[in-house]
């Protein structure tokens, strides 16, 4: 399969294979005007199989999202056809409107304004817990 | 602006610094008595809790300072539907410190880092109450002289008490504390509290069912209410509430230099006959819980540079 080489934009490379899709619609993909590719299954030499995401536009995405959905993704930005940063990211200290708060008893069920705000407690587990309630995200 | 949120706020030192101006209030009363003239405390009370606003107020009162505020929603502008982020910022212009209780957990951190002065968790659902916390410390420091080394029981509802889990945070903090936690299995302490706190700091702690078997050894004795809706069945609950309420009989076994506590209030879980014991400190602890919130109110507004 061929997808044409980007000149000004972002390659989201090293997804974990299966994770391609949750991270395209988390990061709204779904909405932009510009070239998106989601190659899904490609074969990796460190990982035997990756999802990788291609987009054509030298757009701001959330790395929380990313570090939160896989961490150990690399992001590569594009410009003028060469890769001029590229980023590996980690798992997220804090999370800001990626997921929501579960817990009734929260403020952030009724007060809608308020940012949903998550603090990495623990990195080994991947455990998250709201700033206001302190409810584990789930 | 530094606020009190959640008890994990003040380092251990700070805590031993406010429990020792408690001391020195208690003391000497009248050297306090005028260091908050002219600064207003906003009770701002979403729900009733009539005991704690009072106590805050007289707190207030008796450092001079004077005191604002509502006691339930209805009578405030949330009924109107203003957000929790602006109240605090309205209020800001009006008062010099903030005691805020709210039936949402966070409502209180929301506040604070939205208002210009600081602010105090008064109790944010079943979430913090981090001044109970203090008066429960004070409470132990005032009896014990020191907290190294006791042997702390809890006893009832030690799953859904906030004021458990906020002290055995507090305490785990001190050296040699061993922790006694007696309740029904419905309603033991949850698990992430051993692990993330008693674990963690590499405390010993004793599960069981039974408080006549552990009463000769404790040096605390901090009950709480058994609500019969925790239980799955009304059948379950009467049998075991009974086993979770102290009497003259089940204290015979005791130290007798044992302190007993209650956040209150009290239903049945203390027989009144207990009231004439002298181990029984419950009401010392509302008295301490003024103290700790004055020496509280002062180094908050010492901090902000208000006094």
């Amino acid at each position: 399969m061929k997808i044409d080489s980007i000149i000004n934009g972002i390659v989201i490379d090293h997804i974990t294979a299966g994770s391609g899709m949750k991270l395209y619609g988390l990061l709204g993909l779904d909405e932009l005007d510009c070239s998106v590719a989601l190659i899904r299954n490609v074969a990796s030499r460190k990982t035997g199989k990756k999802d990788i995401i291609k987009i054509d536009a030298d757009i701001p995405v959330s790395f929380d999202v990313i570090g939160y959905v896989d961490p150990g993704i690399t992001v590569n930005i594009i410009k003028d056809g060469v890769i001029t940063e590229k980023k590996t990211i980690e798992l997220p200290e804090t999370l800001t409107n990626v997921i929501k708060c579960k817990n009734p008893r929260c403020i952030t069920t009724v007060e809608q304004e308020l940012d949903h705000v998550f603090k990495l407690v623990d990195r080994d587990t991947k455990t998250y817990r709201c700033i206001y309630c302190e409810a584990k995200a789930e | 602006m530094k606020s009190l949120i959640d008890i994990l706020d003040l380092s251990v030192e700070e805590i031993d610094s406010l429990l020792d101006t408690a001391l020195d209030i208690i003391a000497n009363p009248k050297k306090y008595s005028e260091v908050c003239h002219g600064k207003k405390l906003a009770t701002l009370f979403f729900e009733p809790s009539t005991r704690t606003r009072l106590s805050f107020e007289a707190a207030m009162m008796e450092l001079g300072g004077n005191v604002i505020g509502f006691s339930e929603a209805s009578s405030s502008s949330a009924s109107k539907g203003e957000s929790v982020a602006d109240t605090a910022k309205v209020i800001s212009c009006y008062a010099d410190i903030i005691a805020m209780r709210h039936p949402k957990e966070g409502a209180p951190l929301v506040a604070s880092m939205n208002a210009s002065i600081p602010v105090i968790n008064a109790g944010d659902g079943g979430h913090n109450h981090p001044t109970q916390t203090l008066a429960d410390l004070l409470t132990i420091k005032r009896e014990k002289g020191h907290f190294d080394g006791l042997t702390v029981g809890f006893c009832g509802d030690l799953k859904f008490g906030r004021t458990v889990h906020s002290l055995i945070n507090a305490l785990s903090r001190y050296t040699g504390i061993k922790f006694v936690l007696i309740s029904p299995d419905e309603l033991k302490l949850p698990g992430y509290v051993i692990r993330d706190v008693i674990e963690k700091n590499g405390l010993p702690y004793l599960e069981t069912r039974s408080l006549e078997e552990v009463m000769p050894e404790l040096d605390i004795l901090y009950m709480t209410r058994v609500q019969g809706e925790r239980f799955f069945s009304e059948e379950e609950y009467l049998r075991l509430r009974d086993s979770y309420i102290l009497d003259t009989e089940k204290l015979k076994s005791a130290k007798e230099d044992l302190v007993i506590m209650h956040p209150l209030p009290r239903v049945n879980e203390i027989s009144v006959s207990v009231d004439r014991d002298p181990r029984a400190c419950y009401f010392k602890q509302v008295l301490n819980g003024k103290f700790v919130r004055m020496a509280l109110i002062l180094k908050l507004l010492t901090e902000a540079g208000t006094i």
